[in-house]
This record gives structure tokens, sequence and C-alpha cells, in this order.
């Protein structure tokens, strides 16, 4: 059976069609969730991120204009959504880099035992990296959008894009050889 | 001269994630091909770029669904909104030919329908064999990818957009795979490369070794 286009989802839920507010949903809800959540490192506030997004959807439907992909544009709407908290809550961002920093250097059993598995130590290293960073990495490789549609979502130009993808696996390279982990540049 | 010595990223080194990702165009995926089958200090770099898209592929879907209190919490802030006439001020066709025409010209447009056509074929191809295989009571849990796991060992896989159907029962039947889940937004499978846990120098070996064949486009080990 063929699939409904986004764009054509879109035009309808315009026309508040309700049934096609429920299709783009199920097809955006838990990208854009693990998205959020990505950004924010709080499931509760990730959910009610995601409701929010998708309420900016079907108001704002009728001003899409198609300039970007639908996609492009629930992102960043999402991405909007999920700074927005973080500035709300800069202190508990703060104290998350702060007790990742602790643990670096105490290196309790959990991280003792994490650095026997590369794969693991990568997770925890990817989990302390920035909220600039953390968007751009999942953009990328989980949410696999192109140069393009990372510039597009995040409004910056494509050679941006790319350098800052350098520098946040530039950032992974550093906090791996924190952790013992000697890769090589970057 | 190779990567390293330059004290700036090459832009083909800034172009790995993507192209790990399987999100570059034709031209710039050649490029990086053809880079990486000539430096072998850029190639072993990339083997950190796999790794690095495996486990954040791990990080995200470990991460979960939301609730289902979402849904609600969505639809009850939809009900509470006063009733809104049509909202649309462009004609849908005129607004679709516009976006289709700002994207490419036509034969980009052509070829990436192509491709878009090959990677459904390849997609009901492979749902057709979990929906088998969970038939005869192999997988129970072929709707829920994200959360296949137990004994065997896995692999991340993305097959190239030209093979077709043909190619990957031959691929997974002379390799005796077995695909659990997927695809993913980024197209990838999780495919069972063996029924029980392999030693790791076992299954990077046996990822290498797949990672030659020429219908796989991505493959990293994962959990």
């Amino acid at each position: 059976m063929p699939t409904t286009s986004d764009e054509v989802l879109i035009a309808r839920i315009a026309k508040s069609d309700r049934l096609a507010m429920e299709e783009l949903y199920g097809r955006y809800r838990v990208p854009v969730y693990r998205f959020v959540l990505r950004m924010v490192r709080n499931p509760t506030i990730a959910e009610d991120l995601n409701s929010d997004v998708f309420l900016d959807v079907w108001r704002q439907a009728g001003t899409f204009e198609g300039r970007s992909a639908v996609s492009t544009w629930i992102f960043s709407i999402a991405r909007f959504k999920a700074l927005n908290a973080l500035q709300r809550r800069p202190m508990e961002e703060l104290d998350d880099e702060k007790a990742g920093a602790i643990e670096d250097q105490a290196d309790d059993p959990e991280i003792a035992l994490a650095k026997k598995d590369k794969a693991a130590v990568l997770r925890a290293c990817l989990l302390k990296l920035s909220a600039e960073h953390r968007e751009i990495v999942n953009l990328v490789y989980y949410q696999h959008k192109s140069v393009e549609e990372v510039a597009g979502i995040v409004g910056i130009p494509e050679a941006t894009v790319k350098t800052r993808m350098f520098y946040a696996r530039k950032k992974l390279s550093e906090l791996l050889t924190e952790q013992g982990i000697e890769r090589g540049w970057p | 001269m190779t990567a390293a010595k330059q004290s700036e990223p090459s832009e083909i080194e800034l172009l790995l994630p993507w192209y790990a990702a399987g999100t570059l165009d034709a031209r710039e995926s050649q490029q990086v091909e053809a880079a990486l089958a000539n430096d072998p200090e850029l190639a072993a770099r990339y083997e950190w770029v796999r790794a690095e898209l495996a486990q954040e592929t791990h990080v995200s879907e470990a991460a979960g669904e939301p609730s289902g209190r979402d849904v609600k919490a969505l639809f009850a802030k939809i009900d509470a909104l006063p009733a809104q006439k049509s909202r649309s001020s462009i004609d849908l066709g005129a607004r679709i030919a516009e976006f289709l025409a700002s994207l490419s010209p036509r034969t980009l447009a052509w070829s990436a329908m192509a491709a878009a056509l090959a990677i459904m074929l390849q997609a009901g191809f492979l749902a057709g064999i979990m929906l088998k295989e969970k038939s005869v009571g192999g997988y129970e849990t072929a709707s829920a990818p994200a959360n296949v796991s137990g004994e065997g060992s896995y692999v991340l896989l993305r097959f190239q957009p030209q093979a077709t159907a043909a190619d990957v029962a031959n691929f997974l039947e002379a390799n005796r795979l077995t695909v659990v889940g997927g695809p993913s937004a980024g197209g990838l499978y999780r495919v069972r490369v063996a029924p029980t846990k392999l030693a790791k120098a076992d299954l990077t070996r046996m990822v290498s070794t797949l990672q030659d064949n020429k219908v796989v486009g991505f493959i990293a080990v994962t959990e």
C-alpha cells in the first residue's frame, strides 16, 4: 500500500484533519522523542516536549511552505523546544556535566568495569558530550540527516555543520583518552 | 601525505560520519571510497566512525519510547484548542510541485526516486522475511526491533540501495544471517550473525568479511 507523503499529511493537518495528525505523529513520535531526550536527558521532560512539538505542528501546518522537508521542519521545532528547556534549567545541565567530570576522575567501579569494554566506554563518552555536540552526533549518526538537513535543522551553514561534527568527534576522542583509550587524532 | 600529518582535517575526513550514515550523494560517496582504499590511516579512523555510529544508535534505542502519556497529552491539547478552519493558504498541488522543484534537477529527482523505490522494495522484502519467520515461531518481536536481544551475536547492517531482493536473499542465505529487526530511520537492520555469543575477535573477523560483500553498505557490531 503506498505511503502518504509527509507533505500531503501536513496539507491535511492544515485543514484540521485529525487522522492525518495521528499518522504523522506515529511516523515521527519515537525519533523526535529520542532526539529531544538526548538533548534534555530527562524522559519526563522529553515526553512533555514531544507533545508540545506536535502541538506546534498542528497549529503551524498552514504556514508550512515546503522550503525544507517536513522532517527538517519538525526536528527544527523539536530542537528549539529542547534548547528552551535546557535554558530553563541550566543548573541541572551544569550538574550533569560536573557529575560526568567527577566520575572521570574518581574512576569508580562502574567506569573501571566499563574500561574493559571499548563499546561501553564509547557509550559513556557519548553521553558526556555537551548539548551542542550531542545534538549534531544524534542527527548525523542516529537520525541519518544529511549535511544539508542538519544545516536546516540547526540553522548553520553546511561548512559549519561539518566542522562542528568534527569537533564533536574530537571532544569524544579527548573523553576517550581520559578513560585510557587512545585512538589518535581526532 | 596522510590525513594525520595535516594540521586541519581534509574534506574527505569531515565527510566520514555522513559516509557511515549513508547520507552522502553518489559522487561524494565515491570520493570517500577511493580515499579509504588508498589511505590505510584514514580507513583505520573510519573504523572509529563506524563504532561511534553503532554506539550512538545503541544509546538512542536504549532510551526506549514515550510511555503513551504523550499521545493523550497531545490530543487533549489539540481538543482544547478552538476549532480551526482550513488554514492552508496555498493550493496543495502547487505546493508539492514547488517543493519537488526546489529539491533538485529532474534527473536527480528521478535517481532519488529510483533509490527510494529500491529501498522500499528491500524493506518490503525484508519485512516479508521477518513475518515469515515470526509465523513459524522463529521470532516474536519482529514488530519491536529495538528490543530484540538475547543469545546470539548481532550487527547493524544497511544494504546498498542498488542491491536487489534476490541479492539480499542470497547474501543472507549464504552467510546464514537472520534479520531480526529494522529498518530504523536510516535503513539499518538488526541482523543475527550467529546463534551464540561469538568471541570478540571472531565477530570482528566476520564483520570484516561481510563488509566486503557488494550488497553491504554499512555494517557494525551491536549488542
